[in-house]
């Protein structure tokens, strides 16, 4: 696969056409139609929950939030294959990805509503916070990578970052420090087309970003990332690099971010409506529904299924909505693991001030 | 006249900069046909071009050092930092070159250009989209720190900025760009890089602050004066520099200060200036200067963020104890 889509050919990895059909029988990977059909259901939960949160930031009940949608087949993918055991250092658009490791939702409302305490992910193994300074994280996953090889643990490290994230210095010593290092790590970059308003072709003058991979002298290929079978294929074969020869890989899953960049931003100002349509066509969900149509395993009743999706999701907002006040400690207690006297002592002022406050203030 | 925010006030003084001086360049991160993310670039690309104002890559250190090297070609960029809390990767080059350049050359190659920046808290805002760290670039040599709290003033600064011949770090406390209006003149003028306003005269104590920061004293101002307390109001305007002639001036008149600043506690702008009030006015000291700062933490996500911030009563608390003191 990494021979024939050596990214030097320009030529993007791809299954399944926009109708489902397949269109790349070679490399058709094998895969239980109960994958598929579990697969198409993270898929339908992480857009479901999405669009739900849309609305949620209308009403105020979030402050900002980063959708998926439209890219849902990169992690649909992605946590068929994740091992519990494997690292996950996450950007900030891969929600289904982050369920699969068992980062819950209530956590992800959490955090959007401006908890530290969401990033505990309590139920999720050797998952890292999210990192906000773009492309910084690239690094971390390939230095857990180093320590994979060190301590030759059967362990893969994913990592995600944006097109833009691939402008950023840390974005190149990460992948290069990995190719000089031979660690197991995936490096998966959503080419979703922007960040936020610049397109991709204001980030890199070249023609692939899979093709930085060949510079940095690690695998590398370009991938219809709105192709669930592609994805699944290109995952599969790297997670087997990463696993056996302790090799990394740099996929560029290419896709288009249908929904704004934040709940705060409005593409409107930078694209156009042809666009979007043209994009829309290539629809993630959509191509899988039709293949799996074809194939007659779509044998649910997909209303329903969204229906309890959405009171799944709105349990779980209310839940974090519900999650108990801030208390004065907790902006002190984790600083540092042994606290300084001074930072004791400006809690114990800042303690005095409330106690004053409650009294002086009607 | 027209009436201003000061995002509008900025954007007009980047507009009357790019017309005037040629050398001008604008760019940054979704500067360019987006207008910024908080707009404060809008407009500027379709009425100047895209040769003189556009998006660059997602990459600070690269924003930050590009304009170094149009700078000693003789360009006269102003770049912009979409977040305070994302310049770190910016941090080499303004450290290494945008700081040293000038001294490095023996004065062949100034520093003329201008680093943007929204900085500060109050927005409910994702991690890193809060901080206030002025007192880092303000403990760089090399490197002037520049604060407005008006749309009068963040128009003047800017021009002057642009004018400097020294590297400007121009802070914007986004927590007020749209939150405070007031009439600004269309026309070029410059508020002088180095000299803090007085505000309000008083006599009981001096309150020092800049920024967003300057509203919440005005609120913290009313519940003083209630309490019989008659507060002297200084706006810093630029960190580094400072004019210590005017808070100094201040305090010997008041005999007591405060400053008040978003920022962590140690080690910033107000503890240099408690000790710049104790080595050059102590005579004139009639209780310790104070700080009303944040803490040494970072600031929490939107729901601690209030216990970190500083508001009127956190404010007023202070005041009421140094005056008793
Ligand atoms: C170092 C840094 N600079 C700037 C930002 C502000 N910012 C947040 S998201 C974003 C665009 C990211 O684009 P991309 O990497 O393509 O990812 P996408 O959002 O499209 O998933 C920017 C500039 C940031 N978070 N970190």
């Amino acid at each position: 696969m990494f021979e024939e889509y050596n990214p030097l050919k320009n030529k993007i990895f791809r299954i399944i056409d926009n109708d489902g059909k397949v269109i790349n029988k070679k490399y058709m990977p094998e895969v239980e139609d109960t994958t598929i059909v579990k697969a198409y259901k993270d898929m339908l939960f992480a857009r479901t929950a999405d669009l739900l949160t849309v609305n949620y930031q209308r009403q105020g009940r979030i402050f900002t939030y980063p959708p998926n949608y439209g890219q849902e087949a990169i992690s649909g993918a992605v946590a068929q294959i994740i091992g519990k055991e494997d690292w996950l250092v996450p950007a900030f658009r891969e929600l289904g990805t982050w369920l699969a490791k068992g980062v819950t939702l209530k956590e992800i409302f959490l955090y959007y509503m401006g908890n530290e305490d969401a990033c505990k992910f309590e139920g999720a193994t050797n998952t890292v916070p999210f990192a906000v300074p773009i492309a910084s994280q690239l690094l971390h996953a390939t230095g857990i990578g180093y320590e994979i090889k060190l301590n030759k643990k059967k362990q893969v490290v994913f990592t995600f970052v944006g097109d833009g994230g691939t402008s950023e210095g840390d974005f190149h010593e990460a992948v290069n420090f990995a190719g000089v290092w031979k660690v197991p790590v995936i490096f998966i970059v959503q080419n979703n087309q922007y960040g936020i308003s610049t397109p991709t072709s204001v980030q890199t003058a070249s023609q692939s970003i899979a093709i930085k991979s060949v510079a940095y002298g690690i695998r590398g290929i370009q991938v219809d990332g709105n192709d669930f079978f592609a994805m699944y294929a290109a995952v599969k074969e790297s997670y087997k690099i990463a696993m056996e020869n302790g090799e990394p890989v740099l996929i560029e899953a290419v896709t288009y971010r249908k929904g704004p960049h934040t709940t705060s931003d409005d593409p409107t100002k930078y694209r156009t409506k042809e666009e979007e349509e043209k994009w829309d066509a290539t629809d993630p969900m959509r191509r899988l529904k039709a293949f799996m149509e074809s194939k007659k395993i779509f044998d649910f009743d997909e209303e329903k299924l969204i229906a309890d999706y959405r009171k799944e999701v709105d349990r779980q907002f209310v839940a974090a909505e519900n999650y108990s006040a801030y208390p004065v400690e907790d902006v002190f207690k984790y600083q540092y693991v042994e606290m300084p006297e001074d930072l004791k002592e400006q809690q114990r002022k800042y303690e005095k001030y409330l106690a004053w406050k409650a009294t002086a203030v009607k | 006249m027209k009436i201003m925010n000061l995002v509008n006030a900025i954007n007009n003084a980047l507009d009357i900069k790019l017309k005037e001086d040629k050398r001008v360049l604008v760019y940054g991160q979704d500067v360019g046909v987006e207008g910024g993310v908080f707009r404060v670039t809008e407009g500027l690309q379709l009425k100047h071009g895209k040769e003189r104002v556009f998006d660059s890559p997602l990459a600070e250190s690269g924003i930050v050092g590009t304009a170094v090297g149009m700078t000693m070609a003789g360009l006269r960029p102003v770049v912009e930092m979409q977040f305070s809390g994302f310049v770190y990767p910016a941090f080499n080059q303004i450290i290494s070159h945008v700081a040293r350049m000038h001294n490095r050359s023996r004065g062949r190659y100034p520093m003329s250009m201008v680093i943007r920046m929204p900085y500060g808290g109050g927005i409910n805002a994702l991690e890193h989209h809060s901080e206030s760290f002025e007192a880092a670039f303000a403990h760089i040599p090399g490197l002037k720190v520049v604060i407005p709290s008006t749309p009068h003033d963040a128009k003047g600064l800017l021009i002057s900025a642009i004018e400097s011949p020294d590297p400007i770090i121009f802070m914007e406390p986004k927590r007020i760009y749209r939150a405070i209006k007031q009439e600004v003149n269309e026309d070029k003028y410059n508020v002088p890089i180095g000299k803090a306003a007085v505000l309000q005269q008083g006599t009981d104590v001096t309150v020092v602050a800049y920024g967003a920061m300057i509203r919440e004293v005005q609120k913290a101002i009313v519940l003083a004066k209630q309490a019989g307390i008659s507060v002297e109001l200084i706006d810093l305007r630029t960190i580094y520099p400072m004019d210590k002639e005017t808070i100094l001036n201040s305090v010997r008149k008041t005999g007591r200060i405060i400053t008040v600043t978003e920022g962590v506690r140690s080690f910033g702008v107000a503890s240099e200036i408690s000790q710049v009030v104790s080595e050059e006015a102590f005579l004139s000291l009639e209780a310790p200067p104070k700080r009303v700062t944040g803490f040494d933490t970072i600031v929490p996500l939107p729901k601690g963020e209030f216990h970190y911030l500083q508001d009127a009563h956190k404010i007023f608390y202070e005041i009421e104890q140094t005056v008793k003191f």
